[in-house]
């Protein structure tokens, strides 16, 4: 299946990422041969399997208590901005 | 004694009996990185002065003579997408350049209980998307054997580390091939264990639900001994299952007598390489000679594998990248709003491949498309691993080729759909959650080695040690690059 420009550019809004004309054109591209491939997936029914589990898996909890992590201080430090002991984050609201 | 000649086994003997130290291991391994490396690219982190503090530790320890700890002192690498407290994590990508690790995976945390000796962090294809680390943003890796060559990858530069004796083993990780391939590639063993047998707790998420760490070791009795440590559950991790965990090197036996072999017939067809076929045949028939039954068999579905990694594994990049944005990790790109910094930071952070992953997986799990593409790759996962649950009703083993190639030359695979199929016979098992171990089978006329691929029902991974320890006893090869 071939995806249109009007495509790329919708995903990339969504992604986030910006390309450039011919960096898009490309993608077009590429994405669209990918997806050919993929196409091989049509073949498989619609009807899915009743998914197989392991009968001896046990689910691990464990007890709601208070732990030490680590230092916030560590986390901190690598943020591009911080004012005190916030991440400075650009205003959202206008 | 020869640094490069060392196993995990021969070092461990040599500590206990007080021959070596860990500081002189660790002095040989650096010696070494520093001979080899700058024509190998394996690391994008030397831990010179960590490792010779962290040895020094190791001898400190006092360790009563003839006392058998497997991997104490023991030089090991870690690709750089695996976290270690305090060193840099980058998964080869720009967008994580001067971020440190700020704690320790679960399978890191494992293994320190018996204080191995971390020589560094090791090459990938950016966030281990890739099967030659030409997609690193640091720059390839090289193959020990042709340095023309491609090492394999995401885990390219650990089995480049290993292959060229600059450590003794390492650590990857294997999401749709990404340690058997390179381990096929540079002539080791790279063992992935079935989903849930190792924790992910402080991997760098790739695809959330295929991920697994791998072993990247010379022999299968040193990839058992890692394996042994690095198993078993993780309050961190759910999907890191409550199971006991094997005495593996009870399993380690030198024939093969009553195991049943299965030989799926879809993998040794078309686009499969003559000299590699030669090979993988020749392997399976002295399985045979070392009293396995070998039979042909058919997994209907494996072929639907590759499609079905390519939707399924994008969707979970996409979620996964996600937070890497410009705000929590060292790279941010300035803009006017916080949305100009999203975009900024990721489409100067990220390299081609990360991006192109984001937009499939983008494209496929958007309004419209979601049923069309992640719940029939869904569908089709739930067949191929049926396929494979079915088959080890009458099996204890199947083998196949690693890769349908050997190593291949740098920018020979320059469209992304024709290096993603170099993965074609290994997905599948991430697809189904089993696990599987490439083991040296013998050399191409050009001398690169070619892996025979072994896979053993969910958590019957001490299936794999026998065979993998029998047969590589038996083909007795040594593979070792001249350098």
């Amino acid at each position: 299946m071939a995806i249109s420009l009007d495509e790329v550019n919708r995903i990339a809004k969504l992604a986030r990422l910006s390309f450039s004309d011919e960096e898009k054109q490309k993608l077009q591209h590429e994405l669209s041969e990918i997806l050919n491939y993929v196409d091989q997936l049509k073949a498989v029914g619609d009807k899915v399997e009743t998914e197989t589990y392991d009968a001896d898996a046990l689910n691990l909890m464990r007890d709601d208590v208070a732990e030490e992590m680590t230092d916030p201080e560590i986390f901190l430090a690598q943020a591009p901005a911080r004012e005190g002991k916030f991440i400075k984050v650009k205003s959202i609201l206008e | 004694m020869d640094f490069t000649d060392l196993t995990i086994k021969s070092a461990a003997e040599l500590i206990a009996h007080k021959k070596v130290s860990a500081k002189e291991l660790a002095e040989m391994s650096l010696k070494r990185i520093k001979e080899v490396d700058d024509k190998l690219h394996a690391f994008l982190y030397v831990a010179e002065k960590e490792s010779l503090v962290q040895a020094q530790n190791v001898d400190e320890m006092v360790i009563a003579e003839g006392e058998n700890f497997s991997l104490t002192g023991i030089p090991y690498a870690l690709k750089d997408n695996i976290l270690y407290k305090g060193m840099q994590a980058t998964a080869a990508s720009k967008i994580l350049e001067g971020y440190k690790a700020t704690y320790d995976a679960t399978i890191v945390k494992k293994l320190n209980e018996e204080s191995p000796v971390l020589m560094g962090k090791t090459n990938l294809d950016e966030f281990a998307m890739g099967s030659s680390t030409e997609n690193s943003a640091f720059g390839p890796s090289r193959n020990p054997f042709d340095t023309s060559r491609v090492p394999g990858g995401s885990s390219g530069g650990s089995a480049v580390a290993v292959a060229s004796g600059q450590v003794l083993f390492a650590l990857g990780t294997d999401t749709g091939g990404s340690v058997r391939q390179p381990a096929s590639f540079c002539g080791i063993v790279g063992f992935k264990p079935t989903y849930g047998r190792c924790s992910r707790y402080g991997l760098i998420a790739l695809g959330s639900s295929l991920d697994q760490p791998g072993v990247l070791a010379k022999t299968v009795e040193d990839a058992a001994a890692v394996l042994q440590l690095m198993a078993g559950s993780d309050v961190h991790d759910s999907t890191a299952l409550l199971k006991p965990v094997p005495d593996y090197s009870q399993f380690l036996k030198e024939d093969l007598k009553g195991m049943k072999i299965g030989v799926p017939k879809e993998c040794f067809g078309e686009g499969i390489d003559p000299e590699v076929k030669a090979v993988i045949q020749s392997a399976i028939k002295k399985m045979e000679e070392m009293g396995g039954t070998v039979s042909e068999m058919s997994l209907p579905h494996f072929s639907l594998a590759l499609a079905c990694y390519y939707i399924i594994l994008p969707v979970e990049i996409s979620a996964n990248l996600s937070r890497y944005d410009g705000i929590r990790y060292p790279l941010s790109i300035p803009g006017q709003t916080l949305e100009e910094v999203y975009y900024n930071t990721r489409s100067q952070g990220f390299g081609p491949e990360p991006k192109r992953r984001i937009m499939i997986g983008t494209y496929a799990s958007s309004a419209g498309y979601f049923d069309a593409y992640y719940k029939k790759a869904r569908a089709a996962q739930q067949l191929i691993r049926k396929d494979f649950i079915d088959a080890f009703k009458k099996f204890d083993l199947i083998v196949t080729p690693t890769t349908p190639t050997p190593a291949f030359k740098f920018g020979e695979k320059s469209d992304p759909l024709s290096m993603y199929l170099a993965d074609i016979f290994t997905v599948g098992l991430n697809i189904a959650g089993v696990p599987g171990m490439s083991v040296p089978a013998g050399v191409t006329k050009e001398g690169l080695p070619v892996g025979i691929q072994l896979i053993a029902n969910h958590f019957a991974e001490e299936k794999l040690f026998h065979a993998g320890h029998a047969l590589e006893k038996a083909l007795n090869l040594k593979l070792k690059p001249k350098l």
